[in-house]
């Protein structure tokens, strides 16, 4: 159980990077950017290719997202400059990205367990620091803290940066566009630019997310990529309903939590008997059917209660209003 | 300042809805200029600003601004030099971003915009001398999500950031026609005060008959795509609502028909 949940939340800390990503899509430039599903293989893919062939694990995690944001400037230019729907623009570009990722790969799985990885690196460079020994007191004992230490600390210097830059003028632009496109229009802002811009970021971090993972996993896949935009949207959505999302700080923090917690939910999920791994596909869809619901239900019984609340306060009221003129009345006579 | 020369636009040409837009529009407005503009539904006001500001293209005809031709300028890059408050309060901010950030937008729209920071303590203290002339406290409301202003507060602020920069050309597209009457005057107040403070050229479409005689140095009369009436500095200090209905009927040899346009 422990290392189970132990695992679930290394991954977790890993797909966040993909959540922020899709949560700069969807949440930021109001985008239901389909390509994820793509581009998260494509960062698999191009880690994968550039990793058995001799590079550098971490010059080749940089590569991955180069070609992630490539993915997403085009299906940006797809929306902006050829005028296409949104999820249509993504739906394309994420078929067409099924072929160029097998085109990348050459064959539709490569192994990386025998590779040097960034998290077998990392994890030899956890190891020399001598800190998973001092942290034998948990009662369990993980192979290593490392990855999900330092994958953590990843996370959350991306999430860091994402708080910045949608603070700096660019930020500020990129935000309006997903807000109110007239507008920023009127303010001699490019919307074509910065949503084209925006896309390519957002696909970078989940094509990061994507790289790393292949690497987590052992092994890149080009089925790798199925759902992953729901998984995408589960994340921010329930991170959002749980830890809330009022400024963009907390927002992004609830991201990476919700992708965590998506990935609890799911582990735990699969140990109940009848569940098959198959079956998860299904689970992701319920969790998110799940989190768009529950909150209004919610909302909607908080309003409930609060009527009853007045209406037992305006009853009470006029109560005590009628005792006191009946007082007046007494005291008259 | 501004200038149009022969401005020319049709609508779904060739086909049975064809309809003429803006035809042989001429229009000059000097440094400082104040012109109303009104006319009933139709009229062409709405594609006049529309072309002015970018959003379309004239078939004909060049657009002048501060002796540049800006015809063949896009709407992103020619509204460095324009600034627009719209009819709708929701359309000039953006609501889920705070005060102080959509006015950090306002701010660099002359600017190229990098990675510097939004709001920074230098541009709060701007942000904050310029949200006191508004005189509605938004200057103690900076975190303030502007989706929860009102509607009147909201276009009270979209006229701010429209002129922030001090624009050369400040379009304003009936501006205060979805506000409650006494929101529209305190909104038209502070249109003249900015205008006022700042000399800006600018144009303003109204429904309001007595708003566009009482506002201004200049005003023209529209209908059918042409410019049909035009009362200079002089002459404009002599209108009134009566004055402009008869004007009309003897131009047009009918009577005004939308009742829109003679809400006083």
């Amino acid at each position: 159980m422990g290392t189970a949940i132990f695992g679930s939340i290394e991954a977790g800390a890993i797909y966040a990077l993909m959540a922020l990503g899709v949560y700069l899509s969807f949440r930021i430039l109001d985008f239901p950017d389909l390509t994820v599903d793509g581009s998260f293989v494509t960062g698999g893919a191009v880690a994968a290719v550039l990793i058995v062939g001799g590079t550098d694990p971490f010059v080749a995690t940089v590569a991955a997202m180069g070609a992630g944001f490539l993915a997403g400037c085009v299906t940006g230019l797809l929306h902006t400059k050829g005028k296409i729907n949104p999820l249509l623009s993504g739906i394309l570009m994420m078929i067409a990205l099924y072929s160029i990722n097998l085109r990348i790969m050459g064959k539709s799985n490569i192994p990386l367990l025998s590779e040097e990885t960034v998290i077998s690196k990392l994890t030899a460079f956890w190891q020399g620091l001598g800190i998973d020994q001092a942290l034998t007191f948990f009662g369990f004992v993980p192979k290593t803290w490392g990855i999900l230490i330092l994958m953590l600390i990843l996370a959350f210097i991306v999430k860091i940066l994402i708080d910045w830059f949608l603070k700096t003028d660019l930020g500020l632009a990129i935000r309006a566009t997903g807000n109110n496109e007239t507008m920023i229009r009127s303010f001699s802002a490019d919307t074509d630019t910065l949503k084209i811009l925006g896309l390519g970021l957002a696909n970078a971090l989940v094509a990061l997310s994507g790289s790393l993972i292949a690497q987590y996993n052992g092994f890149s896949d080009v089925g790798m990529g199925i759902g992953m935009i729901v998984i995408g949207l589960a994340s921010v959505i329930i991170g959002e309903a749980i830890f809330g999302a009022k400024t963009i700080i907390r927002a992004t923090l609830a991201v990476v939590g919700g992708a965590i917690l998506y990935r609890i939910i799911v582990t735990l999920a699969l140990r109940v008997e009848f569940l098959e791994t198959g079956d998860m596909k299904l689970i992701t869809a319920l969790i998110v059917v799940f989190a768009l619901i529950l909150p209004k239900v919610l909302d909607k019984q908080r309003e409930r209660q609060r009527k009853k609340k007045r209406m037992l306060q305006a009853r009470k009221n006029e109560y005590d209003k009628r005792g006191e003129n009946l007082a007046s009345i007494k005291t008259d006579s | 300042m501004l200038q149009l020369k022969q401005i020319h636009k049709v609508f779904n040409e060739g086909t049975p809805d064809e309809k003429m837009a803006l035809q042989q529009m001429d229009l000059h407005l000097k440094p400082g200029d104040f012109m109303t503009v009104i006319g009933s539904n139709g009229a062409g006001k709405s594609t006049l600003m529309n072309i002015i500001s970018g959003k379309m293209m004239p078939d004909l005809g060049e657009i002048i601004i501060d002796g540049k031709n800006v015809s063949a300028v896009k709407e992103n890059k020619r509204s460095k030099l324009i600034g627009r408050v719209f009819q709708d309060p929701m359309a000039g901010t953006a609501p889920a971003m705070t005060i102080e950030e959509n006015l950090a937008i306002a701010y660099t729209r002359t600017k190229s915009r990098g990675l510097q920071k939004g709001v920074s303590k230098n541009r709060k203290v701007i942000f904050q001398e310029k949200l006191e002339m508004l005189h509605l406290g938004l200057e103690n409301r900076l975190h303030a999500k502007v989706g929860l202003l009102s509607g009147g507060e909201r276009q009270a602020l979209s006229l701010l950031m429209a002129t922030f920069t001090e624009p050369k050309i400040l379009l304003l597209d009936e501006h205060t026609a979805a506000l409650d009457p006494s929101r529209a005057e305190l909104i038209t107040q502070l249109t003249k005060e900015i205008v006022e403070k700042y000399q800006l050229t600018t144009l303003m479409v109204t429904h309001n008959m007595q708003q566009a005689i009482d506002l201004g140095n200049r005003l023209i009369m529209m209908d059918k795509g042409q410019m049909i009436f035009q009362a200079d500095e002089e002459a404009k200090q002599h209108l009134t609502v009566e004055k402009l209905l008869l004007e009309f009927q003897q131009i047009r040899g009918e009577k005004m028909n939308s009742d829109k346009a003679v809400l006083i």
